[in-house]
């Protein structure tokens, strides 16, 4: 095989890490601080995207467009925390599974109401189009490139809100000892309100990035949402690091068994075999990595709570 | 009799009598909905088992439901193909062997994923089994042999020795005898040392370990006995629909099955029975009503979740007394 198209999938890969990161980065930061697993994450991922097609569609640009998903995503997760997920903290982990289920036919079927259930299309910025040569000779899309700069630089900026900023103090402080903070004054309930609306327009952000490289469709978000929890689990439940760790992890290894194993298995079985059972085996050797990682670290590669 | 015994009872002759009624009504499409019922109440019930009564909150129940349905339909078109299993063993179309063979190869997926989800807890375990839901599921989109994506047709529906599964009433009864057999099943299960000792390690697993019982053998055989019950209702379902399909994995099928549980009641023996007669009745009727039938079921759910706890039987019978 040759080393451009292996660097581009390699590339594929980090890129598809990138956008879990944006997804598994909210989810951990939720359940990090509030203790909450939340099911609908994968619904956020999908009123971004749907939310910058729309808006994309009605003005021509996709920077509104992507204005307009991290707007939606924050103010929709404002608003289901504030109704409903705020209920659910002190309940166990059963019946937020529960309700955050109910979130998803809710937020599914709701935006079936409003859009339809035809895909949209969102089509790249102008700016963006087109291939770059990268060292090597390898061409690569240039949007796709923009994606894991704007990941990497969000994962940067995540690390800086959270390590350097009065806010990220309180979310760390909010993890170890919630009601000593509560005692020293600061309002919780604002602190998870924006804890969440925050986590929500990270996932539509990358919602509204993949959607230009995929159809904008209802239930988008749920193979996702499954994927990004195997990267928390990997990574260790309420770590920004493990979260970044885990998502590149997954994204490689994913992309990666999907162009390699077929090959690889035809020499061994014959090429009409391998491809059925090279396809089978790839979708499973993520799911195979986190049993193997969680078969010796079961609290994950870097836990919170160690 | 206590209150929670009676309404038992109460839904046990209902959900005979009125499938029966309807078959002498000659509306068999009632009882083929009172089938779905009894069949989703039998998963549920498996799932209640390590839910309710374990604390083992398993989201990858689903894998199991489709690995028995996979079972009934590919012993199914094997024999009616007349091809043997792997060109050796000859395939049967009997229901007790179609049972059979998925109680087992359940058992023999659920034990290893048990054992490496079960060194877990709390909200890993949770995801744990998603994920590993979800492996068997993208295995069988992708595997081609037993039509991938598209699932798999049954012609004939599997047989039962000395009744006619094609005939609805014929099928519902061999569903309903099924059902009513593993809540026996589960009663003596709930009562005896194992499933004391399964309740009490939900409830305190520290001092279960201190009177010298390892609640993970424990836990790991409520896991193994659980699969094997949803892989059997999912065995049912497949000769239900006369379909397998990979949809029958996917998660939402997971939640559902929650659902089920916990609408009609954690850990309550009868609640899975109530949980699905419920979910299959309000899906029938909002569906009748609106095609957007799952925005309602959503906010039905969030009700209950948010404001009725203890399910239906909990709202009926009161809490669980612990004696």
């Amino acid at each position: 095989m040759q080393t451009a198209l292996l660097i581009e999938q390699l590339l594929n890969g980090v890129q598809f890490g990138v956008m879990l990161f944006l997804m598994a980065a909210g989810l951990t930061l939720i359940f990090g601080v509030m203790g909450l697993i939340n099911l609908a994450h994968g619904s956020f991922f999908m009123v971004g995207a749907f939310a910058c097609a729309a808006v994309a569609a009605a003005t021509g640009s996709f920077w509104l467009g992507l204005a307009a998903s991290l707007a939606a995503a924050a103010a929709l997760g404002a608003i289901v925390e504030m109704t409903v997920i705020r209920r659910l903290y002190a309940r166990d982990h059963l019946d937020q599974v529960l309700a955050t289920f109910a979130l998803i036919l809710i937020l599914s079927e709701g935006t079936r109401w409003l859009f339809g259930s035809f895909p949209l299309y969102l089509n790249i910025p102008p700016e963006l189009g087109g291939a770059v040569e990268l060292p090597g000779g390898v061409f690569y899309p240039v949007y796709r490139l923009a994606i894991i700069i704007a990941g990497l630089g969000v994962g940067v900026g995540l690390y800086f809100l959270i390590a350097r900023t009065r806010l990220g103090m309180r979310i760390r402080a909010g993890e170890s000892d919630r009601e000593m903070i509560g005692a020293l004054g600061v309002d919780i309930g604002t602190l998870y309100t924006v804890v969440f609306a925050l986590g929500a327009a990270l996932a539509g952000f990358a919602g509204a990035m993949v959607g230009a490289l995929q159809s904008v469709q209802v239930g988008m978000g749920e193979p996702v949402l499954i994927l990004a929890f195997v990267v928390i689990v990997i990574g260790g439940i309420g770590s920004i690091k493990g979260a970044f760790v885990g998502a590149l992890l997954v994204g490689v290894t994913d992309t990666m068994g999907r162009v390699l194993l077929p090959p690889m298995l035809a020499a061994v079985i014959g090429p009409a075999q391998a491809a059925g059972i090279g396809a089978a085996l790839a979708s499973m050797s993520i799911y195979v990595v986190m049993a193997l990682i969680l078969a010796f670290r079961p609290q994950g590669l870097f836990s919170a709570q160690a | 009799m206590s209150r929670e015994a009676a309404f038992n009872a109460a839904l046990a002759i209902l959900l005979l009598a009125v499938p029966l009624a309807a078959y002498a009504l000659d509306e068999p499409f009632y009882v083929a909905l009172a089938t779905r019922i009894a069949i989703l109440a039998l998963a549920a019930a498996g799932l209640n088992l390590a839910l309710g009564l374990g604390g083992l909150v398993s989201f990858g129940h689903a894998a199991f439901f489709g690995v028995g349905g996979y079972v009934a339909g590919i012993l199914a078109v094997h024999a009616f193909n007349a091809e043997p299993l792997f060109g050796l063993l000859p395939a049967s179309d009997q229901m007790p062997v179609v049972w059979l063979v998925a109680a087992l190869l359940c058992a023999a997926v659920a034990l290893p994923i048990g054992a490496i989800s079960l060194r877990t807890s709390g909200v890993y375990f949770i995801m744990i089994t998603l994920a590993f839901a979800q492996m068997i599921y993208y295995f069988a989109i992708s595997w081609p042999a037993y039509g991938g994506e598209d699932g798999l047709s049954i012609t004939v529906r599997n047989a039962f020795p000395g009744l006619s599964t094609a005939n609805p009433a014929g099928f519902f009864v061999v569903c309903y005898v099924l059902l009513m057999a593993v809540l026996a099943l589960i009663w003596r299960i709930a009562n005896s040392r194992f499933g004391l000792a399964l309740q009490a390690a939900r409830q305190n697993e520290k001092r279960v370990a201190a009177v010298g019982i390892r609640p993970f053998r424990v836990r790991l055989a409520a896991f193994v006995i659980s699969a094997v019950i949803t892989g059997v209702a999912g065995a049912l379902y497949a000769d239900l629909n006369r379909f397998v399909s990979p949809s029958m994995m996917s998660w939402h099928m997971s939640g559902e099955l929650i659902v089920l549980v916990i609408l009609g009641g954690t850990g309550r023996l009868f609640g899975p029975v109530a949980g699905a007669i419920l979910y299959v009745l309000l899906e029938f009727a909002l569906g009748g009503v609106t095609e957007r039938w799952q925005l309602f079921l959503g906010f039905i759910l969030l009700g209950v979740v948010l404001f009725a706890r203890g399910g239906i039987v909990g709202l009926v019978a009161g809490k669980v007394r612990h004696g």
